[in-house]
């Protein structure tokens, strides 16, 4: 008995295991093919909404030229990365006038008032070759002034080309709505 | 050089090669060869190597070597803040990383005494098993494509890639995520990724029957695993092997039931174990685990739904915050095994002493000892079971 099963049943069962499984595989092929052809084809934009690329600036409601950045560098420290650059803007040179009141408020000994500088960053550069994509820039933004972008389709030839000015970023996404470039010193 | 010096030299340094190749020809036996295996070879990922002495097709002995992947995620740790060594976790195991996030942040709410949101406990729950998934899904078929079949890497990547869209609406990404912060979760599921998973889980119970049929009955795989491999639950304790690995030889150990954290008590599902202490075994615990999986999801979603408008995060510690001082450990269990992160804090900003416990590490000290006395065919074959990500190995 045994070697009946052996010799004779168990290769039948061995066999129509093979069967089972091209059934599977015939099955497939004839089925609608589940790959993308890229770049021919690509997949639909529903699925990247939800894709956290690197990250970019948001613009001010009023002005979308102008991030809702305040250069507080809270981004830049926390990035476990280094891959963010906040410039801060130098403040302007007093004007003649500015500069009399405030030799005047000096001589008197009150406190003297210098012509501050302007909250939005001077420059916003990311390295997006070194980002490592967690998210804690965004979380960390007091003032909600970056976001997950979702551009999948980054190619470059060196790795320079993952450096990108966020401002700029910004301005040609904003484009239509500029009138004006706007100018480094502003 | 002479060909008399060349023949000296030979006799002094046979093989030539580097230090480890030498140190182990010390040990070799005559007339065997010493053969690398990778770290080229496609079993062994581009980042292992394994020195084998071989007597004909048969091992003599083996012995992996390590350190093609220096990362020093441990080191790293001393020199980031808590919260910036989050993103690291995901590296060290991009098969599973979300076990990884869990341990490392678990770890710091242990020791600074956060607890975390019950809706977030959910969410670590089900975006954690989804990963586990994931995780089983490109092992079954990178191990079918090391031993030589190429379509079901294919059909397991349809399903994969249908849980890395559900796992990307929470996380936004697909396959470092660094999403567990310390007190809760980065983002909150969606009423859209809430139906994905609902939808996904009795599609998924169609696969499984499906797999079976293609793979894990066929005979050529049968006679590719069964009896490969003979690790005895003695092999598997000395060498503190863990999860999929030590339940293939019966042993009944898994972090969720034994060491429960988070709200696995609340769950009913099953630790699969099997006593053939095989390739065989391993496969077949694996396959077992991807249906409870499935389980523990349907129960988390009905969970998820009934904490449905709460919080996800306790109050978000700011980039440099200091933990308290003292230390810490948690375990979590990966698609690989035990994964442990032990924190010390000396209450500065950054962690004093980061020690991550990865199981593929231990799983693969066992190798040496299991590989003995079989073909050379069979060693991918073992590798394989044992299911290594080779950044837990070199961390
Ligand atoms: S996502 Fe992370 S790594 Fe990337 S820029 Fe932001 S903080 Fe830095
Ligand atoms: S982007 Fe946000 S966090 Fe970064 S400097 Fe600007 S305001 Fe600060």
């Amino acid at each position: 008995m045994e070697t009946i099963r052996r010799n004779i049943l168990q290769p039948i069962k061995d066999l129509w295991s093979l069967i089972v499984g091209l059934k599977v595989t015939g099955k497939y092929f004839a089925m609608k093919q589940v790959t993308v052809h890229y770049p021919r084809q690509v997949i639909d934009d529903e699925n990247l909404k939800t894709y956290a690329g690197h990250i970019e600036l948001v613009g001010k409601p009023k002005d979308p030229c102008m991030p809702r950045c305040i250069s507080c560098q809270m981004c830049a420290t926390s990035c476990p990365s280094g891959c963010i650059k906040v410039t801060k803007q130098k403040a302007p040179k007093p004007t003649p006038e500015q500069q009399k009141a405030m030799e005047e408020a000096k001589a008197k000994g009150e406190k003297v008032k210098k012509p501050a500088a302007p909250k939005n960053p001077a420059g916003f550069m990311l390295d997006y070759s070194l980002c490592s994509l967690c998210g804690t820039c965004v979380e960390v933004c007091p003032v909600k002034s970056l976001r997950f972008s979702n551009d999948i389709y980054l190619v470059g030839t060196s790795r320079d080309d993952f450096k990108f000015d966020l401002l700029e970023r910004l301005r040609s996404q904003a484009e239509p709505r500029c009138d004006a470039p706007a100018s480094k010193k502003q | 050089m002479s060909s008399e010096t060349v023949f000296q030299a030979r006799v002094e340094d046979p093989i030539g090669g580097d230090f480890y190749a030498r140190r182990f020809q010390q040990g070799c036996e005559e007339n065997t060869l010493v053969l690398n295996m990778g770290p080229q070879h496609p079993s062994t990922h581009g980042v292992l190597r394994v020195i084998l002495e071989v007597d004909g097709e048969y091992i003599l002995r083996a012995e992996p070597v390590l350190g093609y992947l220096h990362r020093m995620h441990e080191k790293m740790g001393e020199v980031k803040s808590w919260y910036q060594f989050i993103p690291n976790m995901g590296r060290v195991d991009y098969g599973h990383p979300l076990a990884w996030n869990w341990a490392y942040v678990g770890a710091v709410e242990k020791l600074a005494g956060i607890e975390v949101p019950e809706r977030a406990e959910y969410i670590r729950v089900i975006t954690c098993e989804l990963n586990r998934l994931a995780s089983h899904l490109l092992w079954w078929g990178a191990y079918l494509l090391d031993l030589g079949a190429f379509t079901p890497i294919l059909y397991a990547f349809d399903d994969r890639e249908a849980i890395l869209d559900i796992l990307q609406r929470p996380t936004g990404s697909r396959l470092t995520y660094s999403s567990f912060r310390i007190g809760g979760v980065q983002m909150d599921l969606d009423d859209k990724a809430v139906q994905m998973i609902k939808d996904f889980i009795p599609y998924f119970r169609k696969r499984l029957p499906m797999y079976k049929d293609l793979v894990t009955d066929n005979i050529i795989l049968r006679k590719r695993v069964e009896g490969i491999g003979e690790m005895s639950p003695d092999v598997v304790n000395r060498f503190g092997c863990t999860g999929p690995v030590a339940r293939g030889s019966g042993i009944n150990y898994d972090v969720r039931r034994n060491e429960p954290y988070s709200i696995y008590d609340r769950f009913d599902f099953e630790i699969p174990t099997e006593d053939t202490c095989c390739a065989a075994g391993r496969y077949l615990v694996r396959m077992e685990e991807m249906a409870q999986t499935l389980r523990i999801l349907e129960q988390a979603v009905e969970g998820l739904e009934q904490a449905k408008g709460e919080r996800i995060m306790e109050k978000a510690p700011k980039p440099n915050w200091k933990a308290p001082a003292g230390e810490a450990w948690f375990a979590v269990e990966s698609g690989r095994g035990k994964v442990g992160v032990h924190v010390v804090s000396d209450g500065s900003k950054t962690p004093y002493r980061v020690k991550l416990r990865s199981p593929s590490y231990s799983n693969l000290s066992s190798f040496g000892e299991v590989a003995e006395g079989v073909l050379i065919a069979d060693a991918v074959a073992i590798l394989g079971s044992l299911d290594l990500i080779i950044p837990e190995i070199d961390r």
